[in-house]
């Protein structure tokens, strides 16, 4: 094939024709879509983690057209709101399929979102200026975790009803309002119809207002374009390709992998994130033994239990999420990507791993060696943020980054020859 | 790679791989949106709901009796030999939909027809003596004055058809079930 220097392409049929050009003088969709696609540069280097966001995207639509047919059948009323979900499993016409592609979504999402984060966090994208992409982004997994909670309370099985109690309880922590705020939230003195009812009406509200700080997100991120494996900004325009066709394809590819790695759980491990104890209805009268959020929560469960004081473990959990508002300040070092940080670079590791840790724990009783475990995970998750972040950033000398992205490409098709 | 365009810039190897990843696609997404348009079907168990018995004493001479099956009204009117004799002598020429009397009952006192104007949906009155029962007799919709007989069947429009019969049975002299026809 022949290079190109200057991608350039040719105006399309799409954007030429008299109907096209009349609605566009109007209304520019077809300025935006050309905009976005045709002229906005993407650096030519992103690697297979830069799939992730489209991915997520795709994913928030497929839980939001999986949702609204399943509310279809859905019955927000303690009497009857675990008979609807079993009836949407056995007579409703694919029922059971809408559901397990919604539950199993949520997991897929999780697990997209949290890769998502760790790869801005290694190539160091939160940082200027992207700093508001990064914070918007973070104001989108804190209302992804109130969709999901919510979520997990509409088939009102035990861990639903508990998982409800145990979590809105936490605002009880709060001195002198703590009770009525709790009693606020539920709409009573218990989790009871009330709180199921504003539960569903919140669930499907938020789902929309991510779709809303997604658009912002979006347009964060093209005000400077993605950033790259280089963590060098375009310098010049042979860093850079054009969206379309390159990224459209990529992200297509991508697209089907995922997707058929996320129907091999729909249809042949469809319970595998799930918990057995939902599948018994709600009784407000008996806690089961056994009491653990869904996988995507324990890290930050882990935290809430690794405090001894009520308070403290509330105050704990809100700050592990809080303290990434300001990860763009805390991180002093001024090269982006870990691959130019050998001081970094290990630390990152060690940082999934402790996040990782702090998973296995949030799902262990909170005693003897586990809870002594919890305890250094959690003072390390708070370590990496407050301490190392910032001093690594004035101790380490980073190696020599690339002029460019170019550059960039050189090096690694030199190191991959060798 | 070599691509070779013929004269006409078509039929290229990438048109190919276009076209025909471009259709293995759109029927992977067509076959994706059908369970989530046919979730809007009725279930299954709304399909099964069961049957209803309706007690005929209750149902003196000149009246009908409205009962919801299914969440559809159904009217079960008890006729005078009077309109009995109405509904059979009304000449078939005469109507909008023809069909004989004799064919729309299992027994001539008992008329049992679904409850629904079949214009656009309302319920006529007719049901008690006291009602408007229009020119024909039977019943008369107070949405666009459609007028039905004493056999159900449509004798002044708009309603385009007669009411329809549900399936139903004698389960003995004095009760009918109605959803079933034998069994
Ligand atoms: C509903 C969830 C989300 C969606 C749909 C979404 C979507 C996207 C998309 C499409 C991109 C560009 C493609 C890419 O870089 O992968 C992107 C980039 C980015 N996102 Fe998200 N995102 C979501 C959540 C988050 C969260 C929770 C964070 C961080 C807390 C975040 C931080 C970022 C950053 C920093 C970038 C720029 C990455 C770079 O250019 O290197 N996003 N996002
Ligand atoms: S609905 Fe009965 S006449 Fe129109």
């Amino acid at each position: 094939m022949t290079k190109k220097k200057h991608p350039q392409r040719p105006s399309r049929p799409l954007y030429d024709n008299p109907v096209s050009k009349w609605i566009d003088k109007r209304l520019p969709v077809f300025t935006f879509i050309r905009h976005s696609l045709d002229e906005y540069p993407t650096p030519k280097n992103l690697n297979w983690l830069w799939n992730g966001g489209s991915l997520a995207g795709i994913t928030l639509l497929i839980m939001i057209i999986s949702g609204i047919t399943l509310g279809m059948h859905y019955n927000p009323d303690p009497a009857d709101a675990f008979n609807s979900i079993e009836r949407i499993m056995r007579d409703v016409n694919y029922g059971w399929l809408i559901r397990y592609i919604h539950v199993n979504g949520a997991s897929f999402f999780f697990i997209l979102v949290y890769l998502h984060m760790f790869r801005s966090m290694y190539y160091g994208s939160y940082k200027a200026p992207r700093e508001l992409l990064w914070i918007v982004g973070v104001l989108i997994l804190l209302l992804m975790m109130a969709t999901a909670f919510m979520g997990y309370v509409l088939p009102w099985g035990q861990m639903s009803f508990w998982g409800a109690k145990v979590i809105t309880n936490l605002f009880s922590a709060i001195p002198v309002f703590g009770d009525s705020i709790v009693q606020w939230l539920l709409g009573g003195p218990n989790v009871d119809a009330p709180t199921l009812h504003r539960f569903f009406v919140l669930h499907y509200l938020l789902p929309f207002l991510i779709v809303a700080f997604v658009a912002i997100h979006l347009i964060c991120l093209h005000q400077f374009g993605s950033n790259n494996p280089s963590g060098v900004e375009v310098k010049k325009s042979e860093d850079q390709i054009p969206f379309h066709p390159y990224y459209t394809v990529k992200d297509l590819y991508g697209l089907t992998i995922y997707l058929l790695v996320f129907a091999g759980f729909v249809f042949f491990a469809p319970n595998f994130f799930m918990e057995a104890v939902n599948y018994n209805p709600a009784n407000p009268l008996v806690t089961p033994p056994h009491i653990a959020p869904e996988w995507y929560f324990l890290p930050f469960y882990a935290i809430l239990r690794s405090f001894p004081d009520k308070l403290g473990g509330v105050i704990g959990m809100f700050s592990a999420v809080s303290v990434l508002f300001f990860l763009p300040w805390l991180d002093r070092s001024k090269i982006k990507s870990a691959a130019y940080r050998p001081m970094f670079r290990p630390l990152f590791w060690v940082f999934i791993l402790n996040c990782l840790i702090l998973g296995w724990i949030g799902q262990k009783p909170p005693q003897g060696w586990y809870l002594i475990i919890g305890r250094l995970a959690t003072l390390y998750y708070f370590a990496h943020f407050l301490i190392i972040l910032p001093v690594v950033g004035w101790l380490e000398r980073p190696l020599t980054v690339p002029s460019s992205i170019s550059e960039y490409c050189k090096r690694e098709h030199n190191r991959r020859k060798k | 790679m070599t691509e070779k365009k013929n004269k006409k810039n078509l039929h290229t190897r990438r048109d190919f791989l276009k076209l025909t990843a471009g259709a293995v696609g759109s029927v992977g997404a067509l076959s994706a949106v059908w369970p989530f348009m046919d979730s809007m079907n009725p279930a299954a168990d709304t399909l099964a709901q069961a049957s209803i018995e309706v007690d005929l004493t209750e149902i003196p001479e000149g009246s009908g009796k409205t009962v919801l099956w299914q969440g559809t009204p159904i009217f079960v009117r008890h006729r005078t030999p009077k309109e009995i004799e109405e509904a059979e002598k009304t000449p078939l020429k005469q109507l909008i939909d023809p069909e004989t009397d004799k064919a729309r009952v299992q027994r001539p006192e008992w008329l049992v027809v679904v409850g629904v104007c079949t214009h656009l949906g309302c319920v006529p009155l007719g049901q008690k003596p006291t009602d408007p029962r229009g020119d024909c007799g039977g019943w008369l919709c107070p949405c666009h004055g459609s007028q039905y007989d004493t056999s159900g069947r449509v004798c002044h429009g708009p309603a385009p058809t007669n009411l329809p019969i549900p399936p139903y049975r004698f389960v003995d002299d004095n009760t009918i079930k109605i959803g079933v026809t034998d069994d």
